[in-house]
């Protein structure tokens, strides 16, 4: 440990004095960075889709989707539209104060820490390391010890890569982890549990410095399905894609659980089932198509929320587990009781509980009763119900009839609230959740005002009522004495 | 304790309830509360400054000018929030935020500062006749009070204060994963580059002057707390405060009914305990008179030089002393010296040389940098008012105020009616090409790669031009039985080639 807090002492060191050389304010370094990372993604491709397999068994395909292909057009756009994102914004100050002129530059924090999740652990990585890169700050990268691969990947490439005095990656777990959040950081981005964001938020709050939260929840989907009836085939699939369709259900912003009136359930598991058979084939674990559970922790975690008799009792597909494998089938169970820890913790595994109501309307009570999620899926044509999901429930963003496509779209905010989270990204976001934005005001001494200044009398009282009023023309008024004061 | 305990419950409980029923969502509502505010304040305007002078002495005109509020708009309330504010400003850094999360939707328990009894007192009686008493509350108290209130959960805290209390409410704030605003403190540096503004500067001397000591006597967040200059003027420059100094508050200052007294005996003593350092003594060359009777003073003071590791040279003053370091060869090592410290909540430099201002910029972090002027960003509604790094997190004022009690909440519609295979496992080859295409937003490419499998060729081939900016793609496309066409195309330069072979 003490070789370790050496090396985090050193770093940081390094990345401040870069930092106030101010090497990383140039935009072109900055276009440098963003541009090798680009490089990297592409020479490393088949490697990076190997460790992807070693730690989670992802399928390239879905490590490019979610991953190789998703950093490397979160980079281009940063690429593009940087000279943009850095222009100055002015802003109309109100008449009372000319001259003068205001505007809000972005600067970058100066060196800040980058904690990210093991489920994506090359995007949940990178992406947050391009919007530090943008806003022209040094980067502390620590990756998950859970997906060791893609960390030992990250340590050893990015290095031969970007700017490593003011980038730099540190492997390791909670003891490391310990060591840096003892350190003042200039913002700290962590994506991971609610549970640790406490921690770092708390170790951040002795430092006063500002976080980004990137948590989890139980992103509960409603199936109004009588408005899309018509569609269900597609629902289903969507449904279902985003449950079991990206790293088997360990992702924020996975299908938690569905919500749909009891009368369709049935018509729902029936629907369910051989959609599941087409994605997997009769033998899940054998298909290449289905990502593992991580690690013996999380499966024996996911083991523990099925071993729950009553919940073990409304498994209505798959249940199988192997734990040599690390392997869960993709289950379904209708009406698990509410009570259970699976209704009461973000599941992030395959499983999917269906929870049936007398009327879709009472989706919006429930989820109400429950902690704000990151997302809230919603199949429905009905804009009534739209509307009230909109301005009745808080989460970080509602989907309607589809499912994770929020999290693609670099135009949007992606974030949480409540406990999903603090603060977002993506896109520009990513841009200014790394920066701070100065208010700089140019004044001229050409004017002065002696309303400004001691000794108060009942003018200077009239001028400054009337100002603050912008009661342009009454000023003028006072000032040639030609109003009482 | 107990009681205070329930008390907190119960009300706690009613705002949640409050919030939960819709009304503080509906536009009508906030404007109907925001414009109770104005009334308010237009009403009781004796009132407050009545209270505004027993707590601090503070003039009508001080009072009127500095304790102004404005609000505004909305996109989903972040739901109950906390608000604690400060004694200095006790009125506005009350009314100000709560404008903030009214215009949000919010509901609001507000807990205005101890140590201004007056303004507390009385924005807990008015408030409530005038604003919507389920929906926005006060509760007066000190420390007691406000550890109760921590321990529950806010869907936001907006905090006024010093870092010492910002750290304790973000830390409890933490337990919670509840969002925070904090607006602290920090010493702001004055930079005054007399040579190129020379013509001026008796203005420039007249403002830094009127930033130390015309606003509650220095004990304000954005106070010029000391002032950088070049040791050949540092004689003129204190001529001139000295003859500033009487023009505001005459012979005798605390005759004057002009300048504000120091907000209680803690703070006094805090003030004096500096005063009486010998080394800070011994820099003293205006005022230095304090007067433990009246708490009024502390005069205004200025110290030449103190040793720059004495207790008033590394924490924020609040307070009427005013510290002049003229130790710099030239000015622009002002830029290295701010940047040696922790970052300021403002930073005000007057000067004309384009250069410094640069390097100022460029080089130094701060909430805000104002030049040639003092304080006249914090009343600009245009413009973000807030910390960085020490001098706090978050922004409000304008715009601004409403974000900070709002959730940016992101809607997407989905179309049902296009469903793509590619979505979806099993994965093959042509799902993966059809996801790389998707994201380079090769729409010429997706049809290409559409009618390969219409027409069962064996592969498409897709180069990247390294230089992914320049966007040029080749493509090829070959069908088992001919070598339907190769395709290049050159976004950049918008040519495409299509060679057709068989």
């Amino acid at each position: 440990m003490e070789g370790m807090e050496e090396i985090v002492e050193q770093s940081l060191r390094e990345m401040r004095e870069t930092f106030a050389s101010g090497r990383t304010r140039s935009v072109k370094w900055r276009k440098t960075q963003l541009a090798a990372i680009i490089e990297m993604v592409k020479d490393n491709e088949d490697k990076m889709c190997d460790v992807l397999f070693q730690d989670l068994g992802k399928h390239s395909t879905e490590a490019f989707r979610d991953e190789l292909g998703f950093v490397m057009r979160s980079a281009t756009t940063a690429l593009n539209f940087l000279d943009k994102w850095v222009v100055p914004r002015k802003s109309n100050l109100p008449l009372l104060f000319y001259p003068a002129k205001g505007q809000v530059i972005s600067e970058p924090y100066g060196t800040v820490l980058v904690l990210s999740s093991w489920n994506f652990p090359i995007s949940l990585s990178l992406d947050p390391l391009i919007g530090a890169i943008s806003a022209g700050n040094t980067v502390l990268l620590k990756a998950s010890e859970l997906s060791p691969n893609a960390s030992a990947f990250l340590a050893k490439t990015i290095p031969s890569y970007l700017d490593n005095k003011a980038i730099k990656v540190i492997e390791g777990g909670p003891d490391v982890a310990t060591i840096l959040l003892k350190h003042q950081w200039d913002k700290i981005f962590f994506t991971g549990s609610p549970r640790i964001g406490k921690i770092i938020m708390a170790a951040a709050a002795e430092h006063l410095t500002p976080v980004t939260l990137e948590l989890g929840g139980k992103c509960p989907t409603i199936i109004d399905h009588h408005s899309v009836s018509k569609d269900m085939k597609s629902v289903v699939k969507r449904i279902s894609g985003g449950k079991w369709g990206s790293c088997s259900g360990q992702a924020c912003i996975s299908v938690d659980y569905v919500l749909i009136e009891q009368s369709f359930a049935s018509s729902l598991i029936d629907m369910l089932k051989p959609t599941v058979k087409s994605f997997f084939g009769e033998n899940p674990k054998e298909s290449g198509c289905l990502s593992r559970i991580v690690s013996k922790k999380h499966f024996q975690r996911l083991s523990r929320l099925l071993n729950d008799p009553r919940v073990q009792a409304s498994i209505v597909y798959g249940g199988s587990m192997d734990e040599e494998k690390l392997y869960v089938e993709p289950t379904i169970l209708l009406d698990p009781p509410l009570d259970s820890e699976i209704m009461n913790e973000e599941i992030f595994g395959p499983i999917l509980p269906i929870i049936t109501l007398r009327d879709i309307q009472e989706s919006i009570g429930f989820i109400k009763s429950k902690p704000k999620p990151l997302a809230i899926y919603a199949f429905t044509k009905d804009e009534n119900l739209k509307t009230r999901i909109l301005s009745e429930t808080s989460s970080g963003s509602v989907t309607f009839n589809d499912v994770m496509i929020q999290y693609m779209c670099d135009a949007l905010p992606f974030g949480g609230v409540g406990e999903s989270g603090i603060g977002r990204y993506h896109g520009k976001y990513s841009f200014e959740c790394f920066s701070h934005e100065k208010a700089i005001m140019e004044g001229s001494l050409a004017m002065d005002l002696e309303a400004r200044y001691p000794p108060w009398n009942n003018f200077k009282l009239t001028f400054i009522r009337l100002a603050f009023r912008e009661a342009y023309f009454k000023l003028v008024l006072l000032m040639l004495g030609l109003i009482k004061k | 304790m107990e009681a205070m305990k329930e008390m907190v419950e119960q009300e706690l409980g009613e705002l949640r309830q409050t919030f939960a029923s819709g009304r503080t969502r509906s536009m009508k509502w906030r404007k109907r509360q925001l414009s109770a505010i104005i009334e308010m304040v237009k009403e009781k305007e004796d009132e407050i400054c009545k209270a505004l002078f027993q707590d601090l002495g503070k003039h009508p005109t001080e009072a009127y000018r500095d304790e102004l509020v404005k609000g505004k708009v909305i996109s989903e309330p972040l739901g109950t929030v906390l608000i604690m504010s400060s004694w200095n400003l006790p009125i506005s850094l009350c009314l100000d935020p709560l404008i903030g999360a009214i215009s949000a939707g919010s509901t609001v328990m507000l807990k205005p500062s101890e140590l201004s009894p007056n303004a507390s007192s009385f924005l807990a009686k008015t408030i409530p006749t005038y604003l919507d008493s389920k929906a926005i509350k006060v509760m007066e108290g000190g420390p007691d009070i406000s550890t109760v209130l921590l321990q529950h959960k806010w869907d936001k805290i907006f905090f006024t204060g010093s870092q010492k209390v910002g750290r304790i409410v973000m830390s409890a704030a933490a337990q919670h994963l509840t969002p925070v605003t904090l607006e602290l403190g920090g010493k702001c540096p004055t930079i005054l580059d007399d040579r190129s503004i020379s013509g001026d500067i008796k203005t420039a001397v007249k403002r830094i002057s009127g930033g130390k000591w015309g606003f509650c006597s220095g004990q304000v967040c954005v106070a010029v707390d000391y002032l950088l200059i070049e040791q050949r003027f540092a004689s003129s420059l204190i001529d001139m405060m000295k003859q500033t100094i009487k023009s505001f508050y005459g012979e005798n200052p605390k005759d004057s009914g002009c300048i504000s007294k120091i907000v209680n005996k803690n703070h006094f003593f805090r003030l004096s305990r500096f005063l009486n350092d010998p080394h800070i003594k011994a820099s003293i060359v205006h005022g230095g008179f304090t007067d433990e009777e009246k708490l009024i003073d502390i005069e205004p003071t200025i110290l030449l030089d103190p040793p720059l590791d004495s207790e008033i040279m590394t924490e924020e003053i609040f307070g009427p002393i005013f510290q002049l370091l003229h130790q710099l060869r030239d000015i622009q090592e002002s830029v290295e010296f701010v940047r040696s410290r922790p970052k300021p909540l403002a930073l005000y430099v007057f000067t004309k040389d384009n250069n410094l201002k640069t390097r100022i910029l460029s080089e130094t972090s701060s909430g805000s940098v104002t030049f040639n002027d003092v304080m006249i960003q914090s009343i600009c509604e245009a413009l973000p008012f807030g910390g960085v790094g020490e001098s706090g997190m978050g922004r409000y004022h304008g715009q601004y105020s409403y974000e900070c009690f709002s959730h940016e909440k992101a809607v997407v519609e989905g179309n049902l009616a296009v469903e793509l295979e590619a979505r979806y496992p099993p994965w093959t080859t042509y799902k993966l090409s059809f996801i790389r295409l998707s994201f380079l937003e090769d729409i010429f490419g997706l049809v290409l790669l559409m009618l390969s499998e219409r027409l069962h060729t064996t592969r498409l081939q897709v180069n990247y031009d390294t230089n992914m900016n320049r966007n040029s793609v080749a493509k090829s496309l070959y069908t088992t039985e001919l070598r339907l066409f190769s395709v290049v195309v050159n976004y950049s330069s918008l040519n495409i080639i299509v060679v057709i072979q068989s």
